[in-house]
């Protein structure tokens, strides 16, 4: 008997504290301060570059000291520590428990519709008008029915020994707004755990003409993705006379046991390719070099012979029509040219791509040149047009690889948070209560009104009302 | 004329009516007040003409469609936006509530925004998009946060205002709170300006104004003295404005704003930006990273204070229900 409410007392006192505003306010506040040691402190990142930004906080002698603490704590990888999750899921309890507890009570009120006012509870509420009106109290009401519903007030009319009632509300469901808005946080929630446990956050690089059945989740962590998906191409281009990326592309192929299923689709960075529930992204691309790296070039002749070239690094191909042929015998992916006119390579990608060309007539090494991608002046040669269109297999694209059952209910979630916040601000429970009775010379109105938010247009709005009342 | 003097002008119009704004608080001359209303429209209708000269500038650089070379796309621009939104929205509330003095509280945030933008040095130049703003969502996503973030900043001034008009005590929370907050803006715009009259520089970028400029002339300095001497000029000014606030409270309370008025408009400042903050920064920026990265949500620190600052709205929304 006394164990069992023992029992009682203590879900009771757990109860009370998963309902309560002040769990609230304390698990968000350990939220928002973890986390913001969290932005401070560099997520997943190498121990040094953390060491560096807390020497400035520490000092250098106590900042690896204050990285292993730090780190053990968590700190390092914190939106994926138990304790962090441990803090979301008691800030889902407190918000289920929170709304259990208040929502029976809101249930009732939303669940019963207006009803008339006693005479007596009128000069009770907090918002209320009183004055008289000419005519019977019968005709008035039918005239202030017509003023309720020009101001989006349908009324019941009531009539109780000679006086008459009008009440009319609006927005009653809104009240249940607020719960929708905790229900659809509970919902993304959802989707989120669903994603963390089915789904994977990988990635991979792919050179172009590559073939791969598997990503990497990290250096060491390898995913089947139960398909084989290839790089066909991969193309950056980039603003006039600058570095900076216009746009990057693949083109790239599903296969299925060898058979092609998706041909050649191109994606690029705002638009991905679905397959099986995998889903990838374009997020970045890099230089990979290889001997088998193909140079892809339009050759035209002086007579106007045009041809198509693909050859690798030192193949000699021939300017059709002439007796000239060409090899590449230097290459560079970002070229560029210091002060002292020095060629030089400024960085290991294929920014501004460029082959050096040797053109030779009869076993006679006639001249060389430099010709670049992106500067089609410098194609033109004394037997024709070289015009150097792609370097085939030296870059990989950089695919986010990602699968996600959970994103479906996430954004259902978004959608129901949407709803509901539309109904918490922009709706309100709005009643209205005119009464009239019998007085010499007309009939005496007494307007009571409320609304559970917006107090203060509300009152403008009864103000209104009660002026076309009197009018 | 090209965007960046339209925006000039509107800078220095925000900034005399700021002046103009706390002389009719201070002297209540109508004739003031209607000034500085005039030189706010002035501002804003020239802000207006800056930005889309400079969506048409953007779009010609920018080689792509209209609905992506909305200038939106670095702190600059931002920062111009917001300023836009806040005037805006402090024009609606000056002409529903046929109420002049929000002005004087508003305006100083435009000020110091705007004041920000030159004294860091800010790279004022169009820069094309790179890949991943590449989007449609980059309008609906930018456009409906600055738009919140301007309802929070009129919000923060109300409450404020709020604050100075319903505390007596001296010693009371709530009045050593705004005293205190009030101090620390004014001391911190003080020093920026110091800063800027001291180095008047040219600083290449945000950052390297941070690291090398930012409250050098004055808490940063290298002489401990002045360092010394600009925590006590700030702490004076501090308990000055903890001395004299009541002075402040009677301006505001001789204009009949009255408490329940301040707190329906913080109320409704954050009832119009908070959903707008949700569905259009926080929804809408986790589909399009969804879409761009593959990740809704990563925790990076811009998603992370995002969802800190809607925590904090989250919660002053609560106390209504």
């Amino acid at each position: 008997m006394s164990s069992d409410r023992k029992n009682n007392s203590l879900t009771d006192t757990i109860w009370n504290i998963f309902s309560s505003v002040k769990l609230a306010v304390v698990v968000f506040s350990i939220i928002s301060l973890t986390s913001i040691v969290g932005t401070v402190i560099e997520q997943q990142a190498e121990p040094e570059r953390n060491i560096k930004l807390l020497a400035k906080f520490v000092g250098e002698n106590f900042a690896p000291t204050a990285f292993r603490i730090l780190n053990t704590l968590g700190f390092t990888d914190m939106f994926r520590s138990w304790w962090f999750m441990s803090f979301l899921f008691v800030f889902a309890a407190n918000l289920v428990i929170c709304s259990l507890d208040r929502l029976p009570k809101i249930w009732k009120v939303v669940k019963e519709p207006i009803k008339p006012l006693a005479p007596e509870i009128f000069s009770t509420m907090s918002i209320k008008r009183e004055f008289v009106v000419k005519g019977k109290p019968g005709n008035a009401s039918e005239k202030a029915r017509a003023v309720l519903k020009g101001n989006g007030f349908a009324a019941d009319v009531r009539e109780d020994s000679g006086a008459f009632q009008l009440y009319s509300e609006k927005g009653r469901y809104s009240r249940l707004g607020v719960y929708v808005v905790h229900l659809s946080i509970l919902i993304i929630m959802a989707g989120a755990v669903i994603g963390m446990i089915f789904g994977f956050n990988a990635s991979l690089n792919l050179p172009e003409g590559n073939v791969s059945d598997i990503a990497y989740k990290s250096e060491s962590m390898q995913i089947p993705l139960g398909f084989e998906i290839r790089c066909d191409n991969f193309d950056v281009s980039f603003y006039d006379n600058s570095d900076t990326p216009k746009s990057f592309k693949s083109r790239l192929t599903i296969l299925e046991k060898g058979r092609e299923v998706i041909k050649e689709r191109e994606i690029d960075v705002n638009s991905p390719l679905h397959y099986k529930g995998i889903t990838f992204y374009q997020s970045s691309y890099g230089y990979s070099p290889s001997k088998d790296s193909i140079f892809k070039f339009m050759v035209t002749s002086n007579k106007g012979a045009k041809e198509e070239v693909n050859v690798k690094f030192g193949e000699t191909f021939a300017i059709a029509g002439s007796g000239v042929s060409a090899k590449v015998i230097d290459f560079s992916p970002a070229l560029a040219m210091d002060e002292s006119g020095r060629l030089y390579t400024y960085i290991e990608m294929m920014h501004n791509p460029a082959a050096l060309v040797e053109f030779s007539e009869n076993g006679q090494q006639k001249y060389r040149q430099w010709i670049l991608a992106r500067l089609p002046q410098t194609w033109k040669v004394a037997d024709g047009t070289v015009e150097f269109k792609h370097l085939w297999g030296a870059q990989y694209t950089g695919l986010q690889v990602r699968k996600d059952p959970g994103v479906g209910v996430v954004y259902l979630g978004c959608l129901v948070m949407t709803l509901g916040l539309y109904a918490t601000f922009f709706m309100g429970h709005e009643r209205v209560w005119v009464r009239f009775s019998e007085e010499k010379g007309g009939a005496k109105v007494f307007v009571a009104a409320s609304a559970n938010k917006n107090k203060i247009s509300f009152e403008h709005k009864i103000d209104k009302i009660t002026k076309e009342l009197q009018a | 004329m090209d965007s960046s003097q339209f925006f000039g002008i509107s800078g220095i119009a925000y900034i005399l009516a700021m002046v103009a704004y706390i002389a009719y608080l201070v002297f209540r001359n109508s004739a003031v007040g209607i000034i500085a209303t005039t030189i706010t429209a002035v501002g804003f209708v020239s802000h207006t003409m800056a930005f889309f000269l400079r969506w048409k500038e953007f779009y010609e650089i920018g080689q792509m469609g209209i609905l992506r070379a909305i200038p939106l796309t670095n702190l600059y621009e931002s920062l111009i936006f917001f300023v836009w939104c806040l005037i805006l929205g402090y024009l609606i509330i000056e002409w529903k509530y046929r109420n002049r003095s929000f002005g004087a509280f508003i305006t100083p945030i435009a000020g110091m925004a705007l004041a920000f933008i030159d004294i860091s040095g800010m790279d004022k130049n169009i820069h094309p998009l790179i890949p991943a703003l590449q989007s449609n969502w980059l309008l609906a996503h930018v456009t409906m946060s600055f738009t919140s973030y301007a309802a929070f900043a009129i919000s923060f001034a109300t409450a404020m205002m709020y604050l100075v008009a319903t505390t007596d005590d001296k010693k009371s929370a709530g009045y050593v709170f705004w005293t205190v907050a009030l101090g620390i803006f004014v001391s911190v715009l003080l020093a920026m300006g110091i800063d800027f009259l001291v180095f008047r520089v040219a600083v290449s970028s945000p950052e390297s104004f941070l690291k090398s400029y930012l409250f050098k002339a004055t808490y940063r300095n290298s002489s401990g003295a002045i360092v010394l001497g600009s925590y006590l000029a700030a702490a004076a000014l501090i308990f000055a404005i903890w001395k004299f606030g009541h002075v402040l409270k009677n301006i505001i309370t001789s204009f009949s704003l009255s408490p329940d008025v301040l707190d329906d408009l913080t109320y409704k400042s954050v009832a119009v930006g908070f959903p707008i903050f949700t569905l259009g920064g926080l929804i809408f920026g986790a589909i399009w990273a969804d879409q761009a990265w593959g990740r809704y949500w990563s925790w990076d620190p811009k998603e992370t204070w995002s969802l800190i600052t809607w925590f904090v709205y989250a919660f002053i929304s609560m106390r209504d229900f």
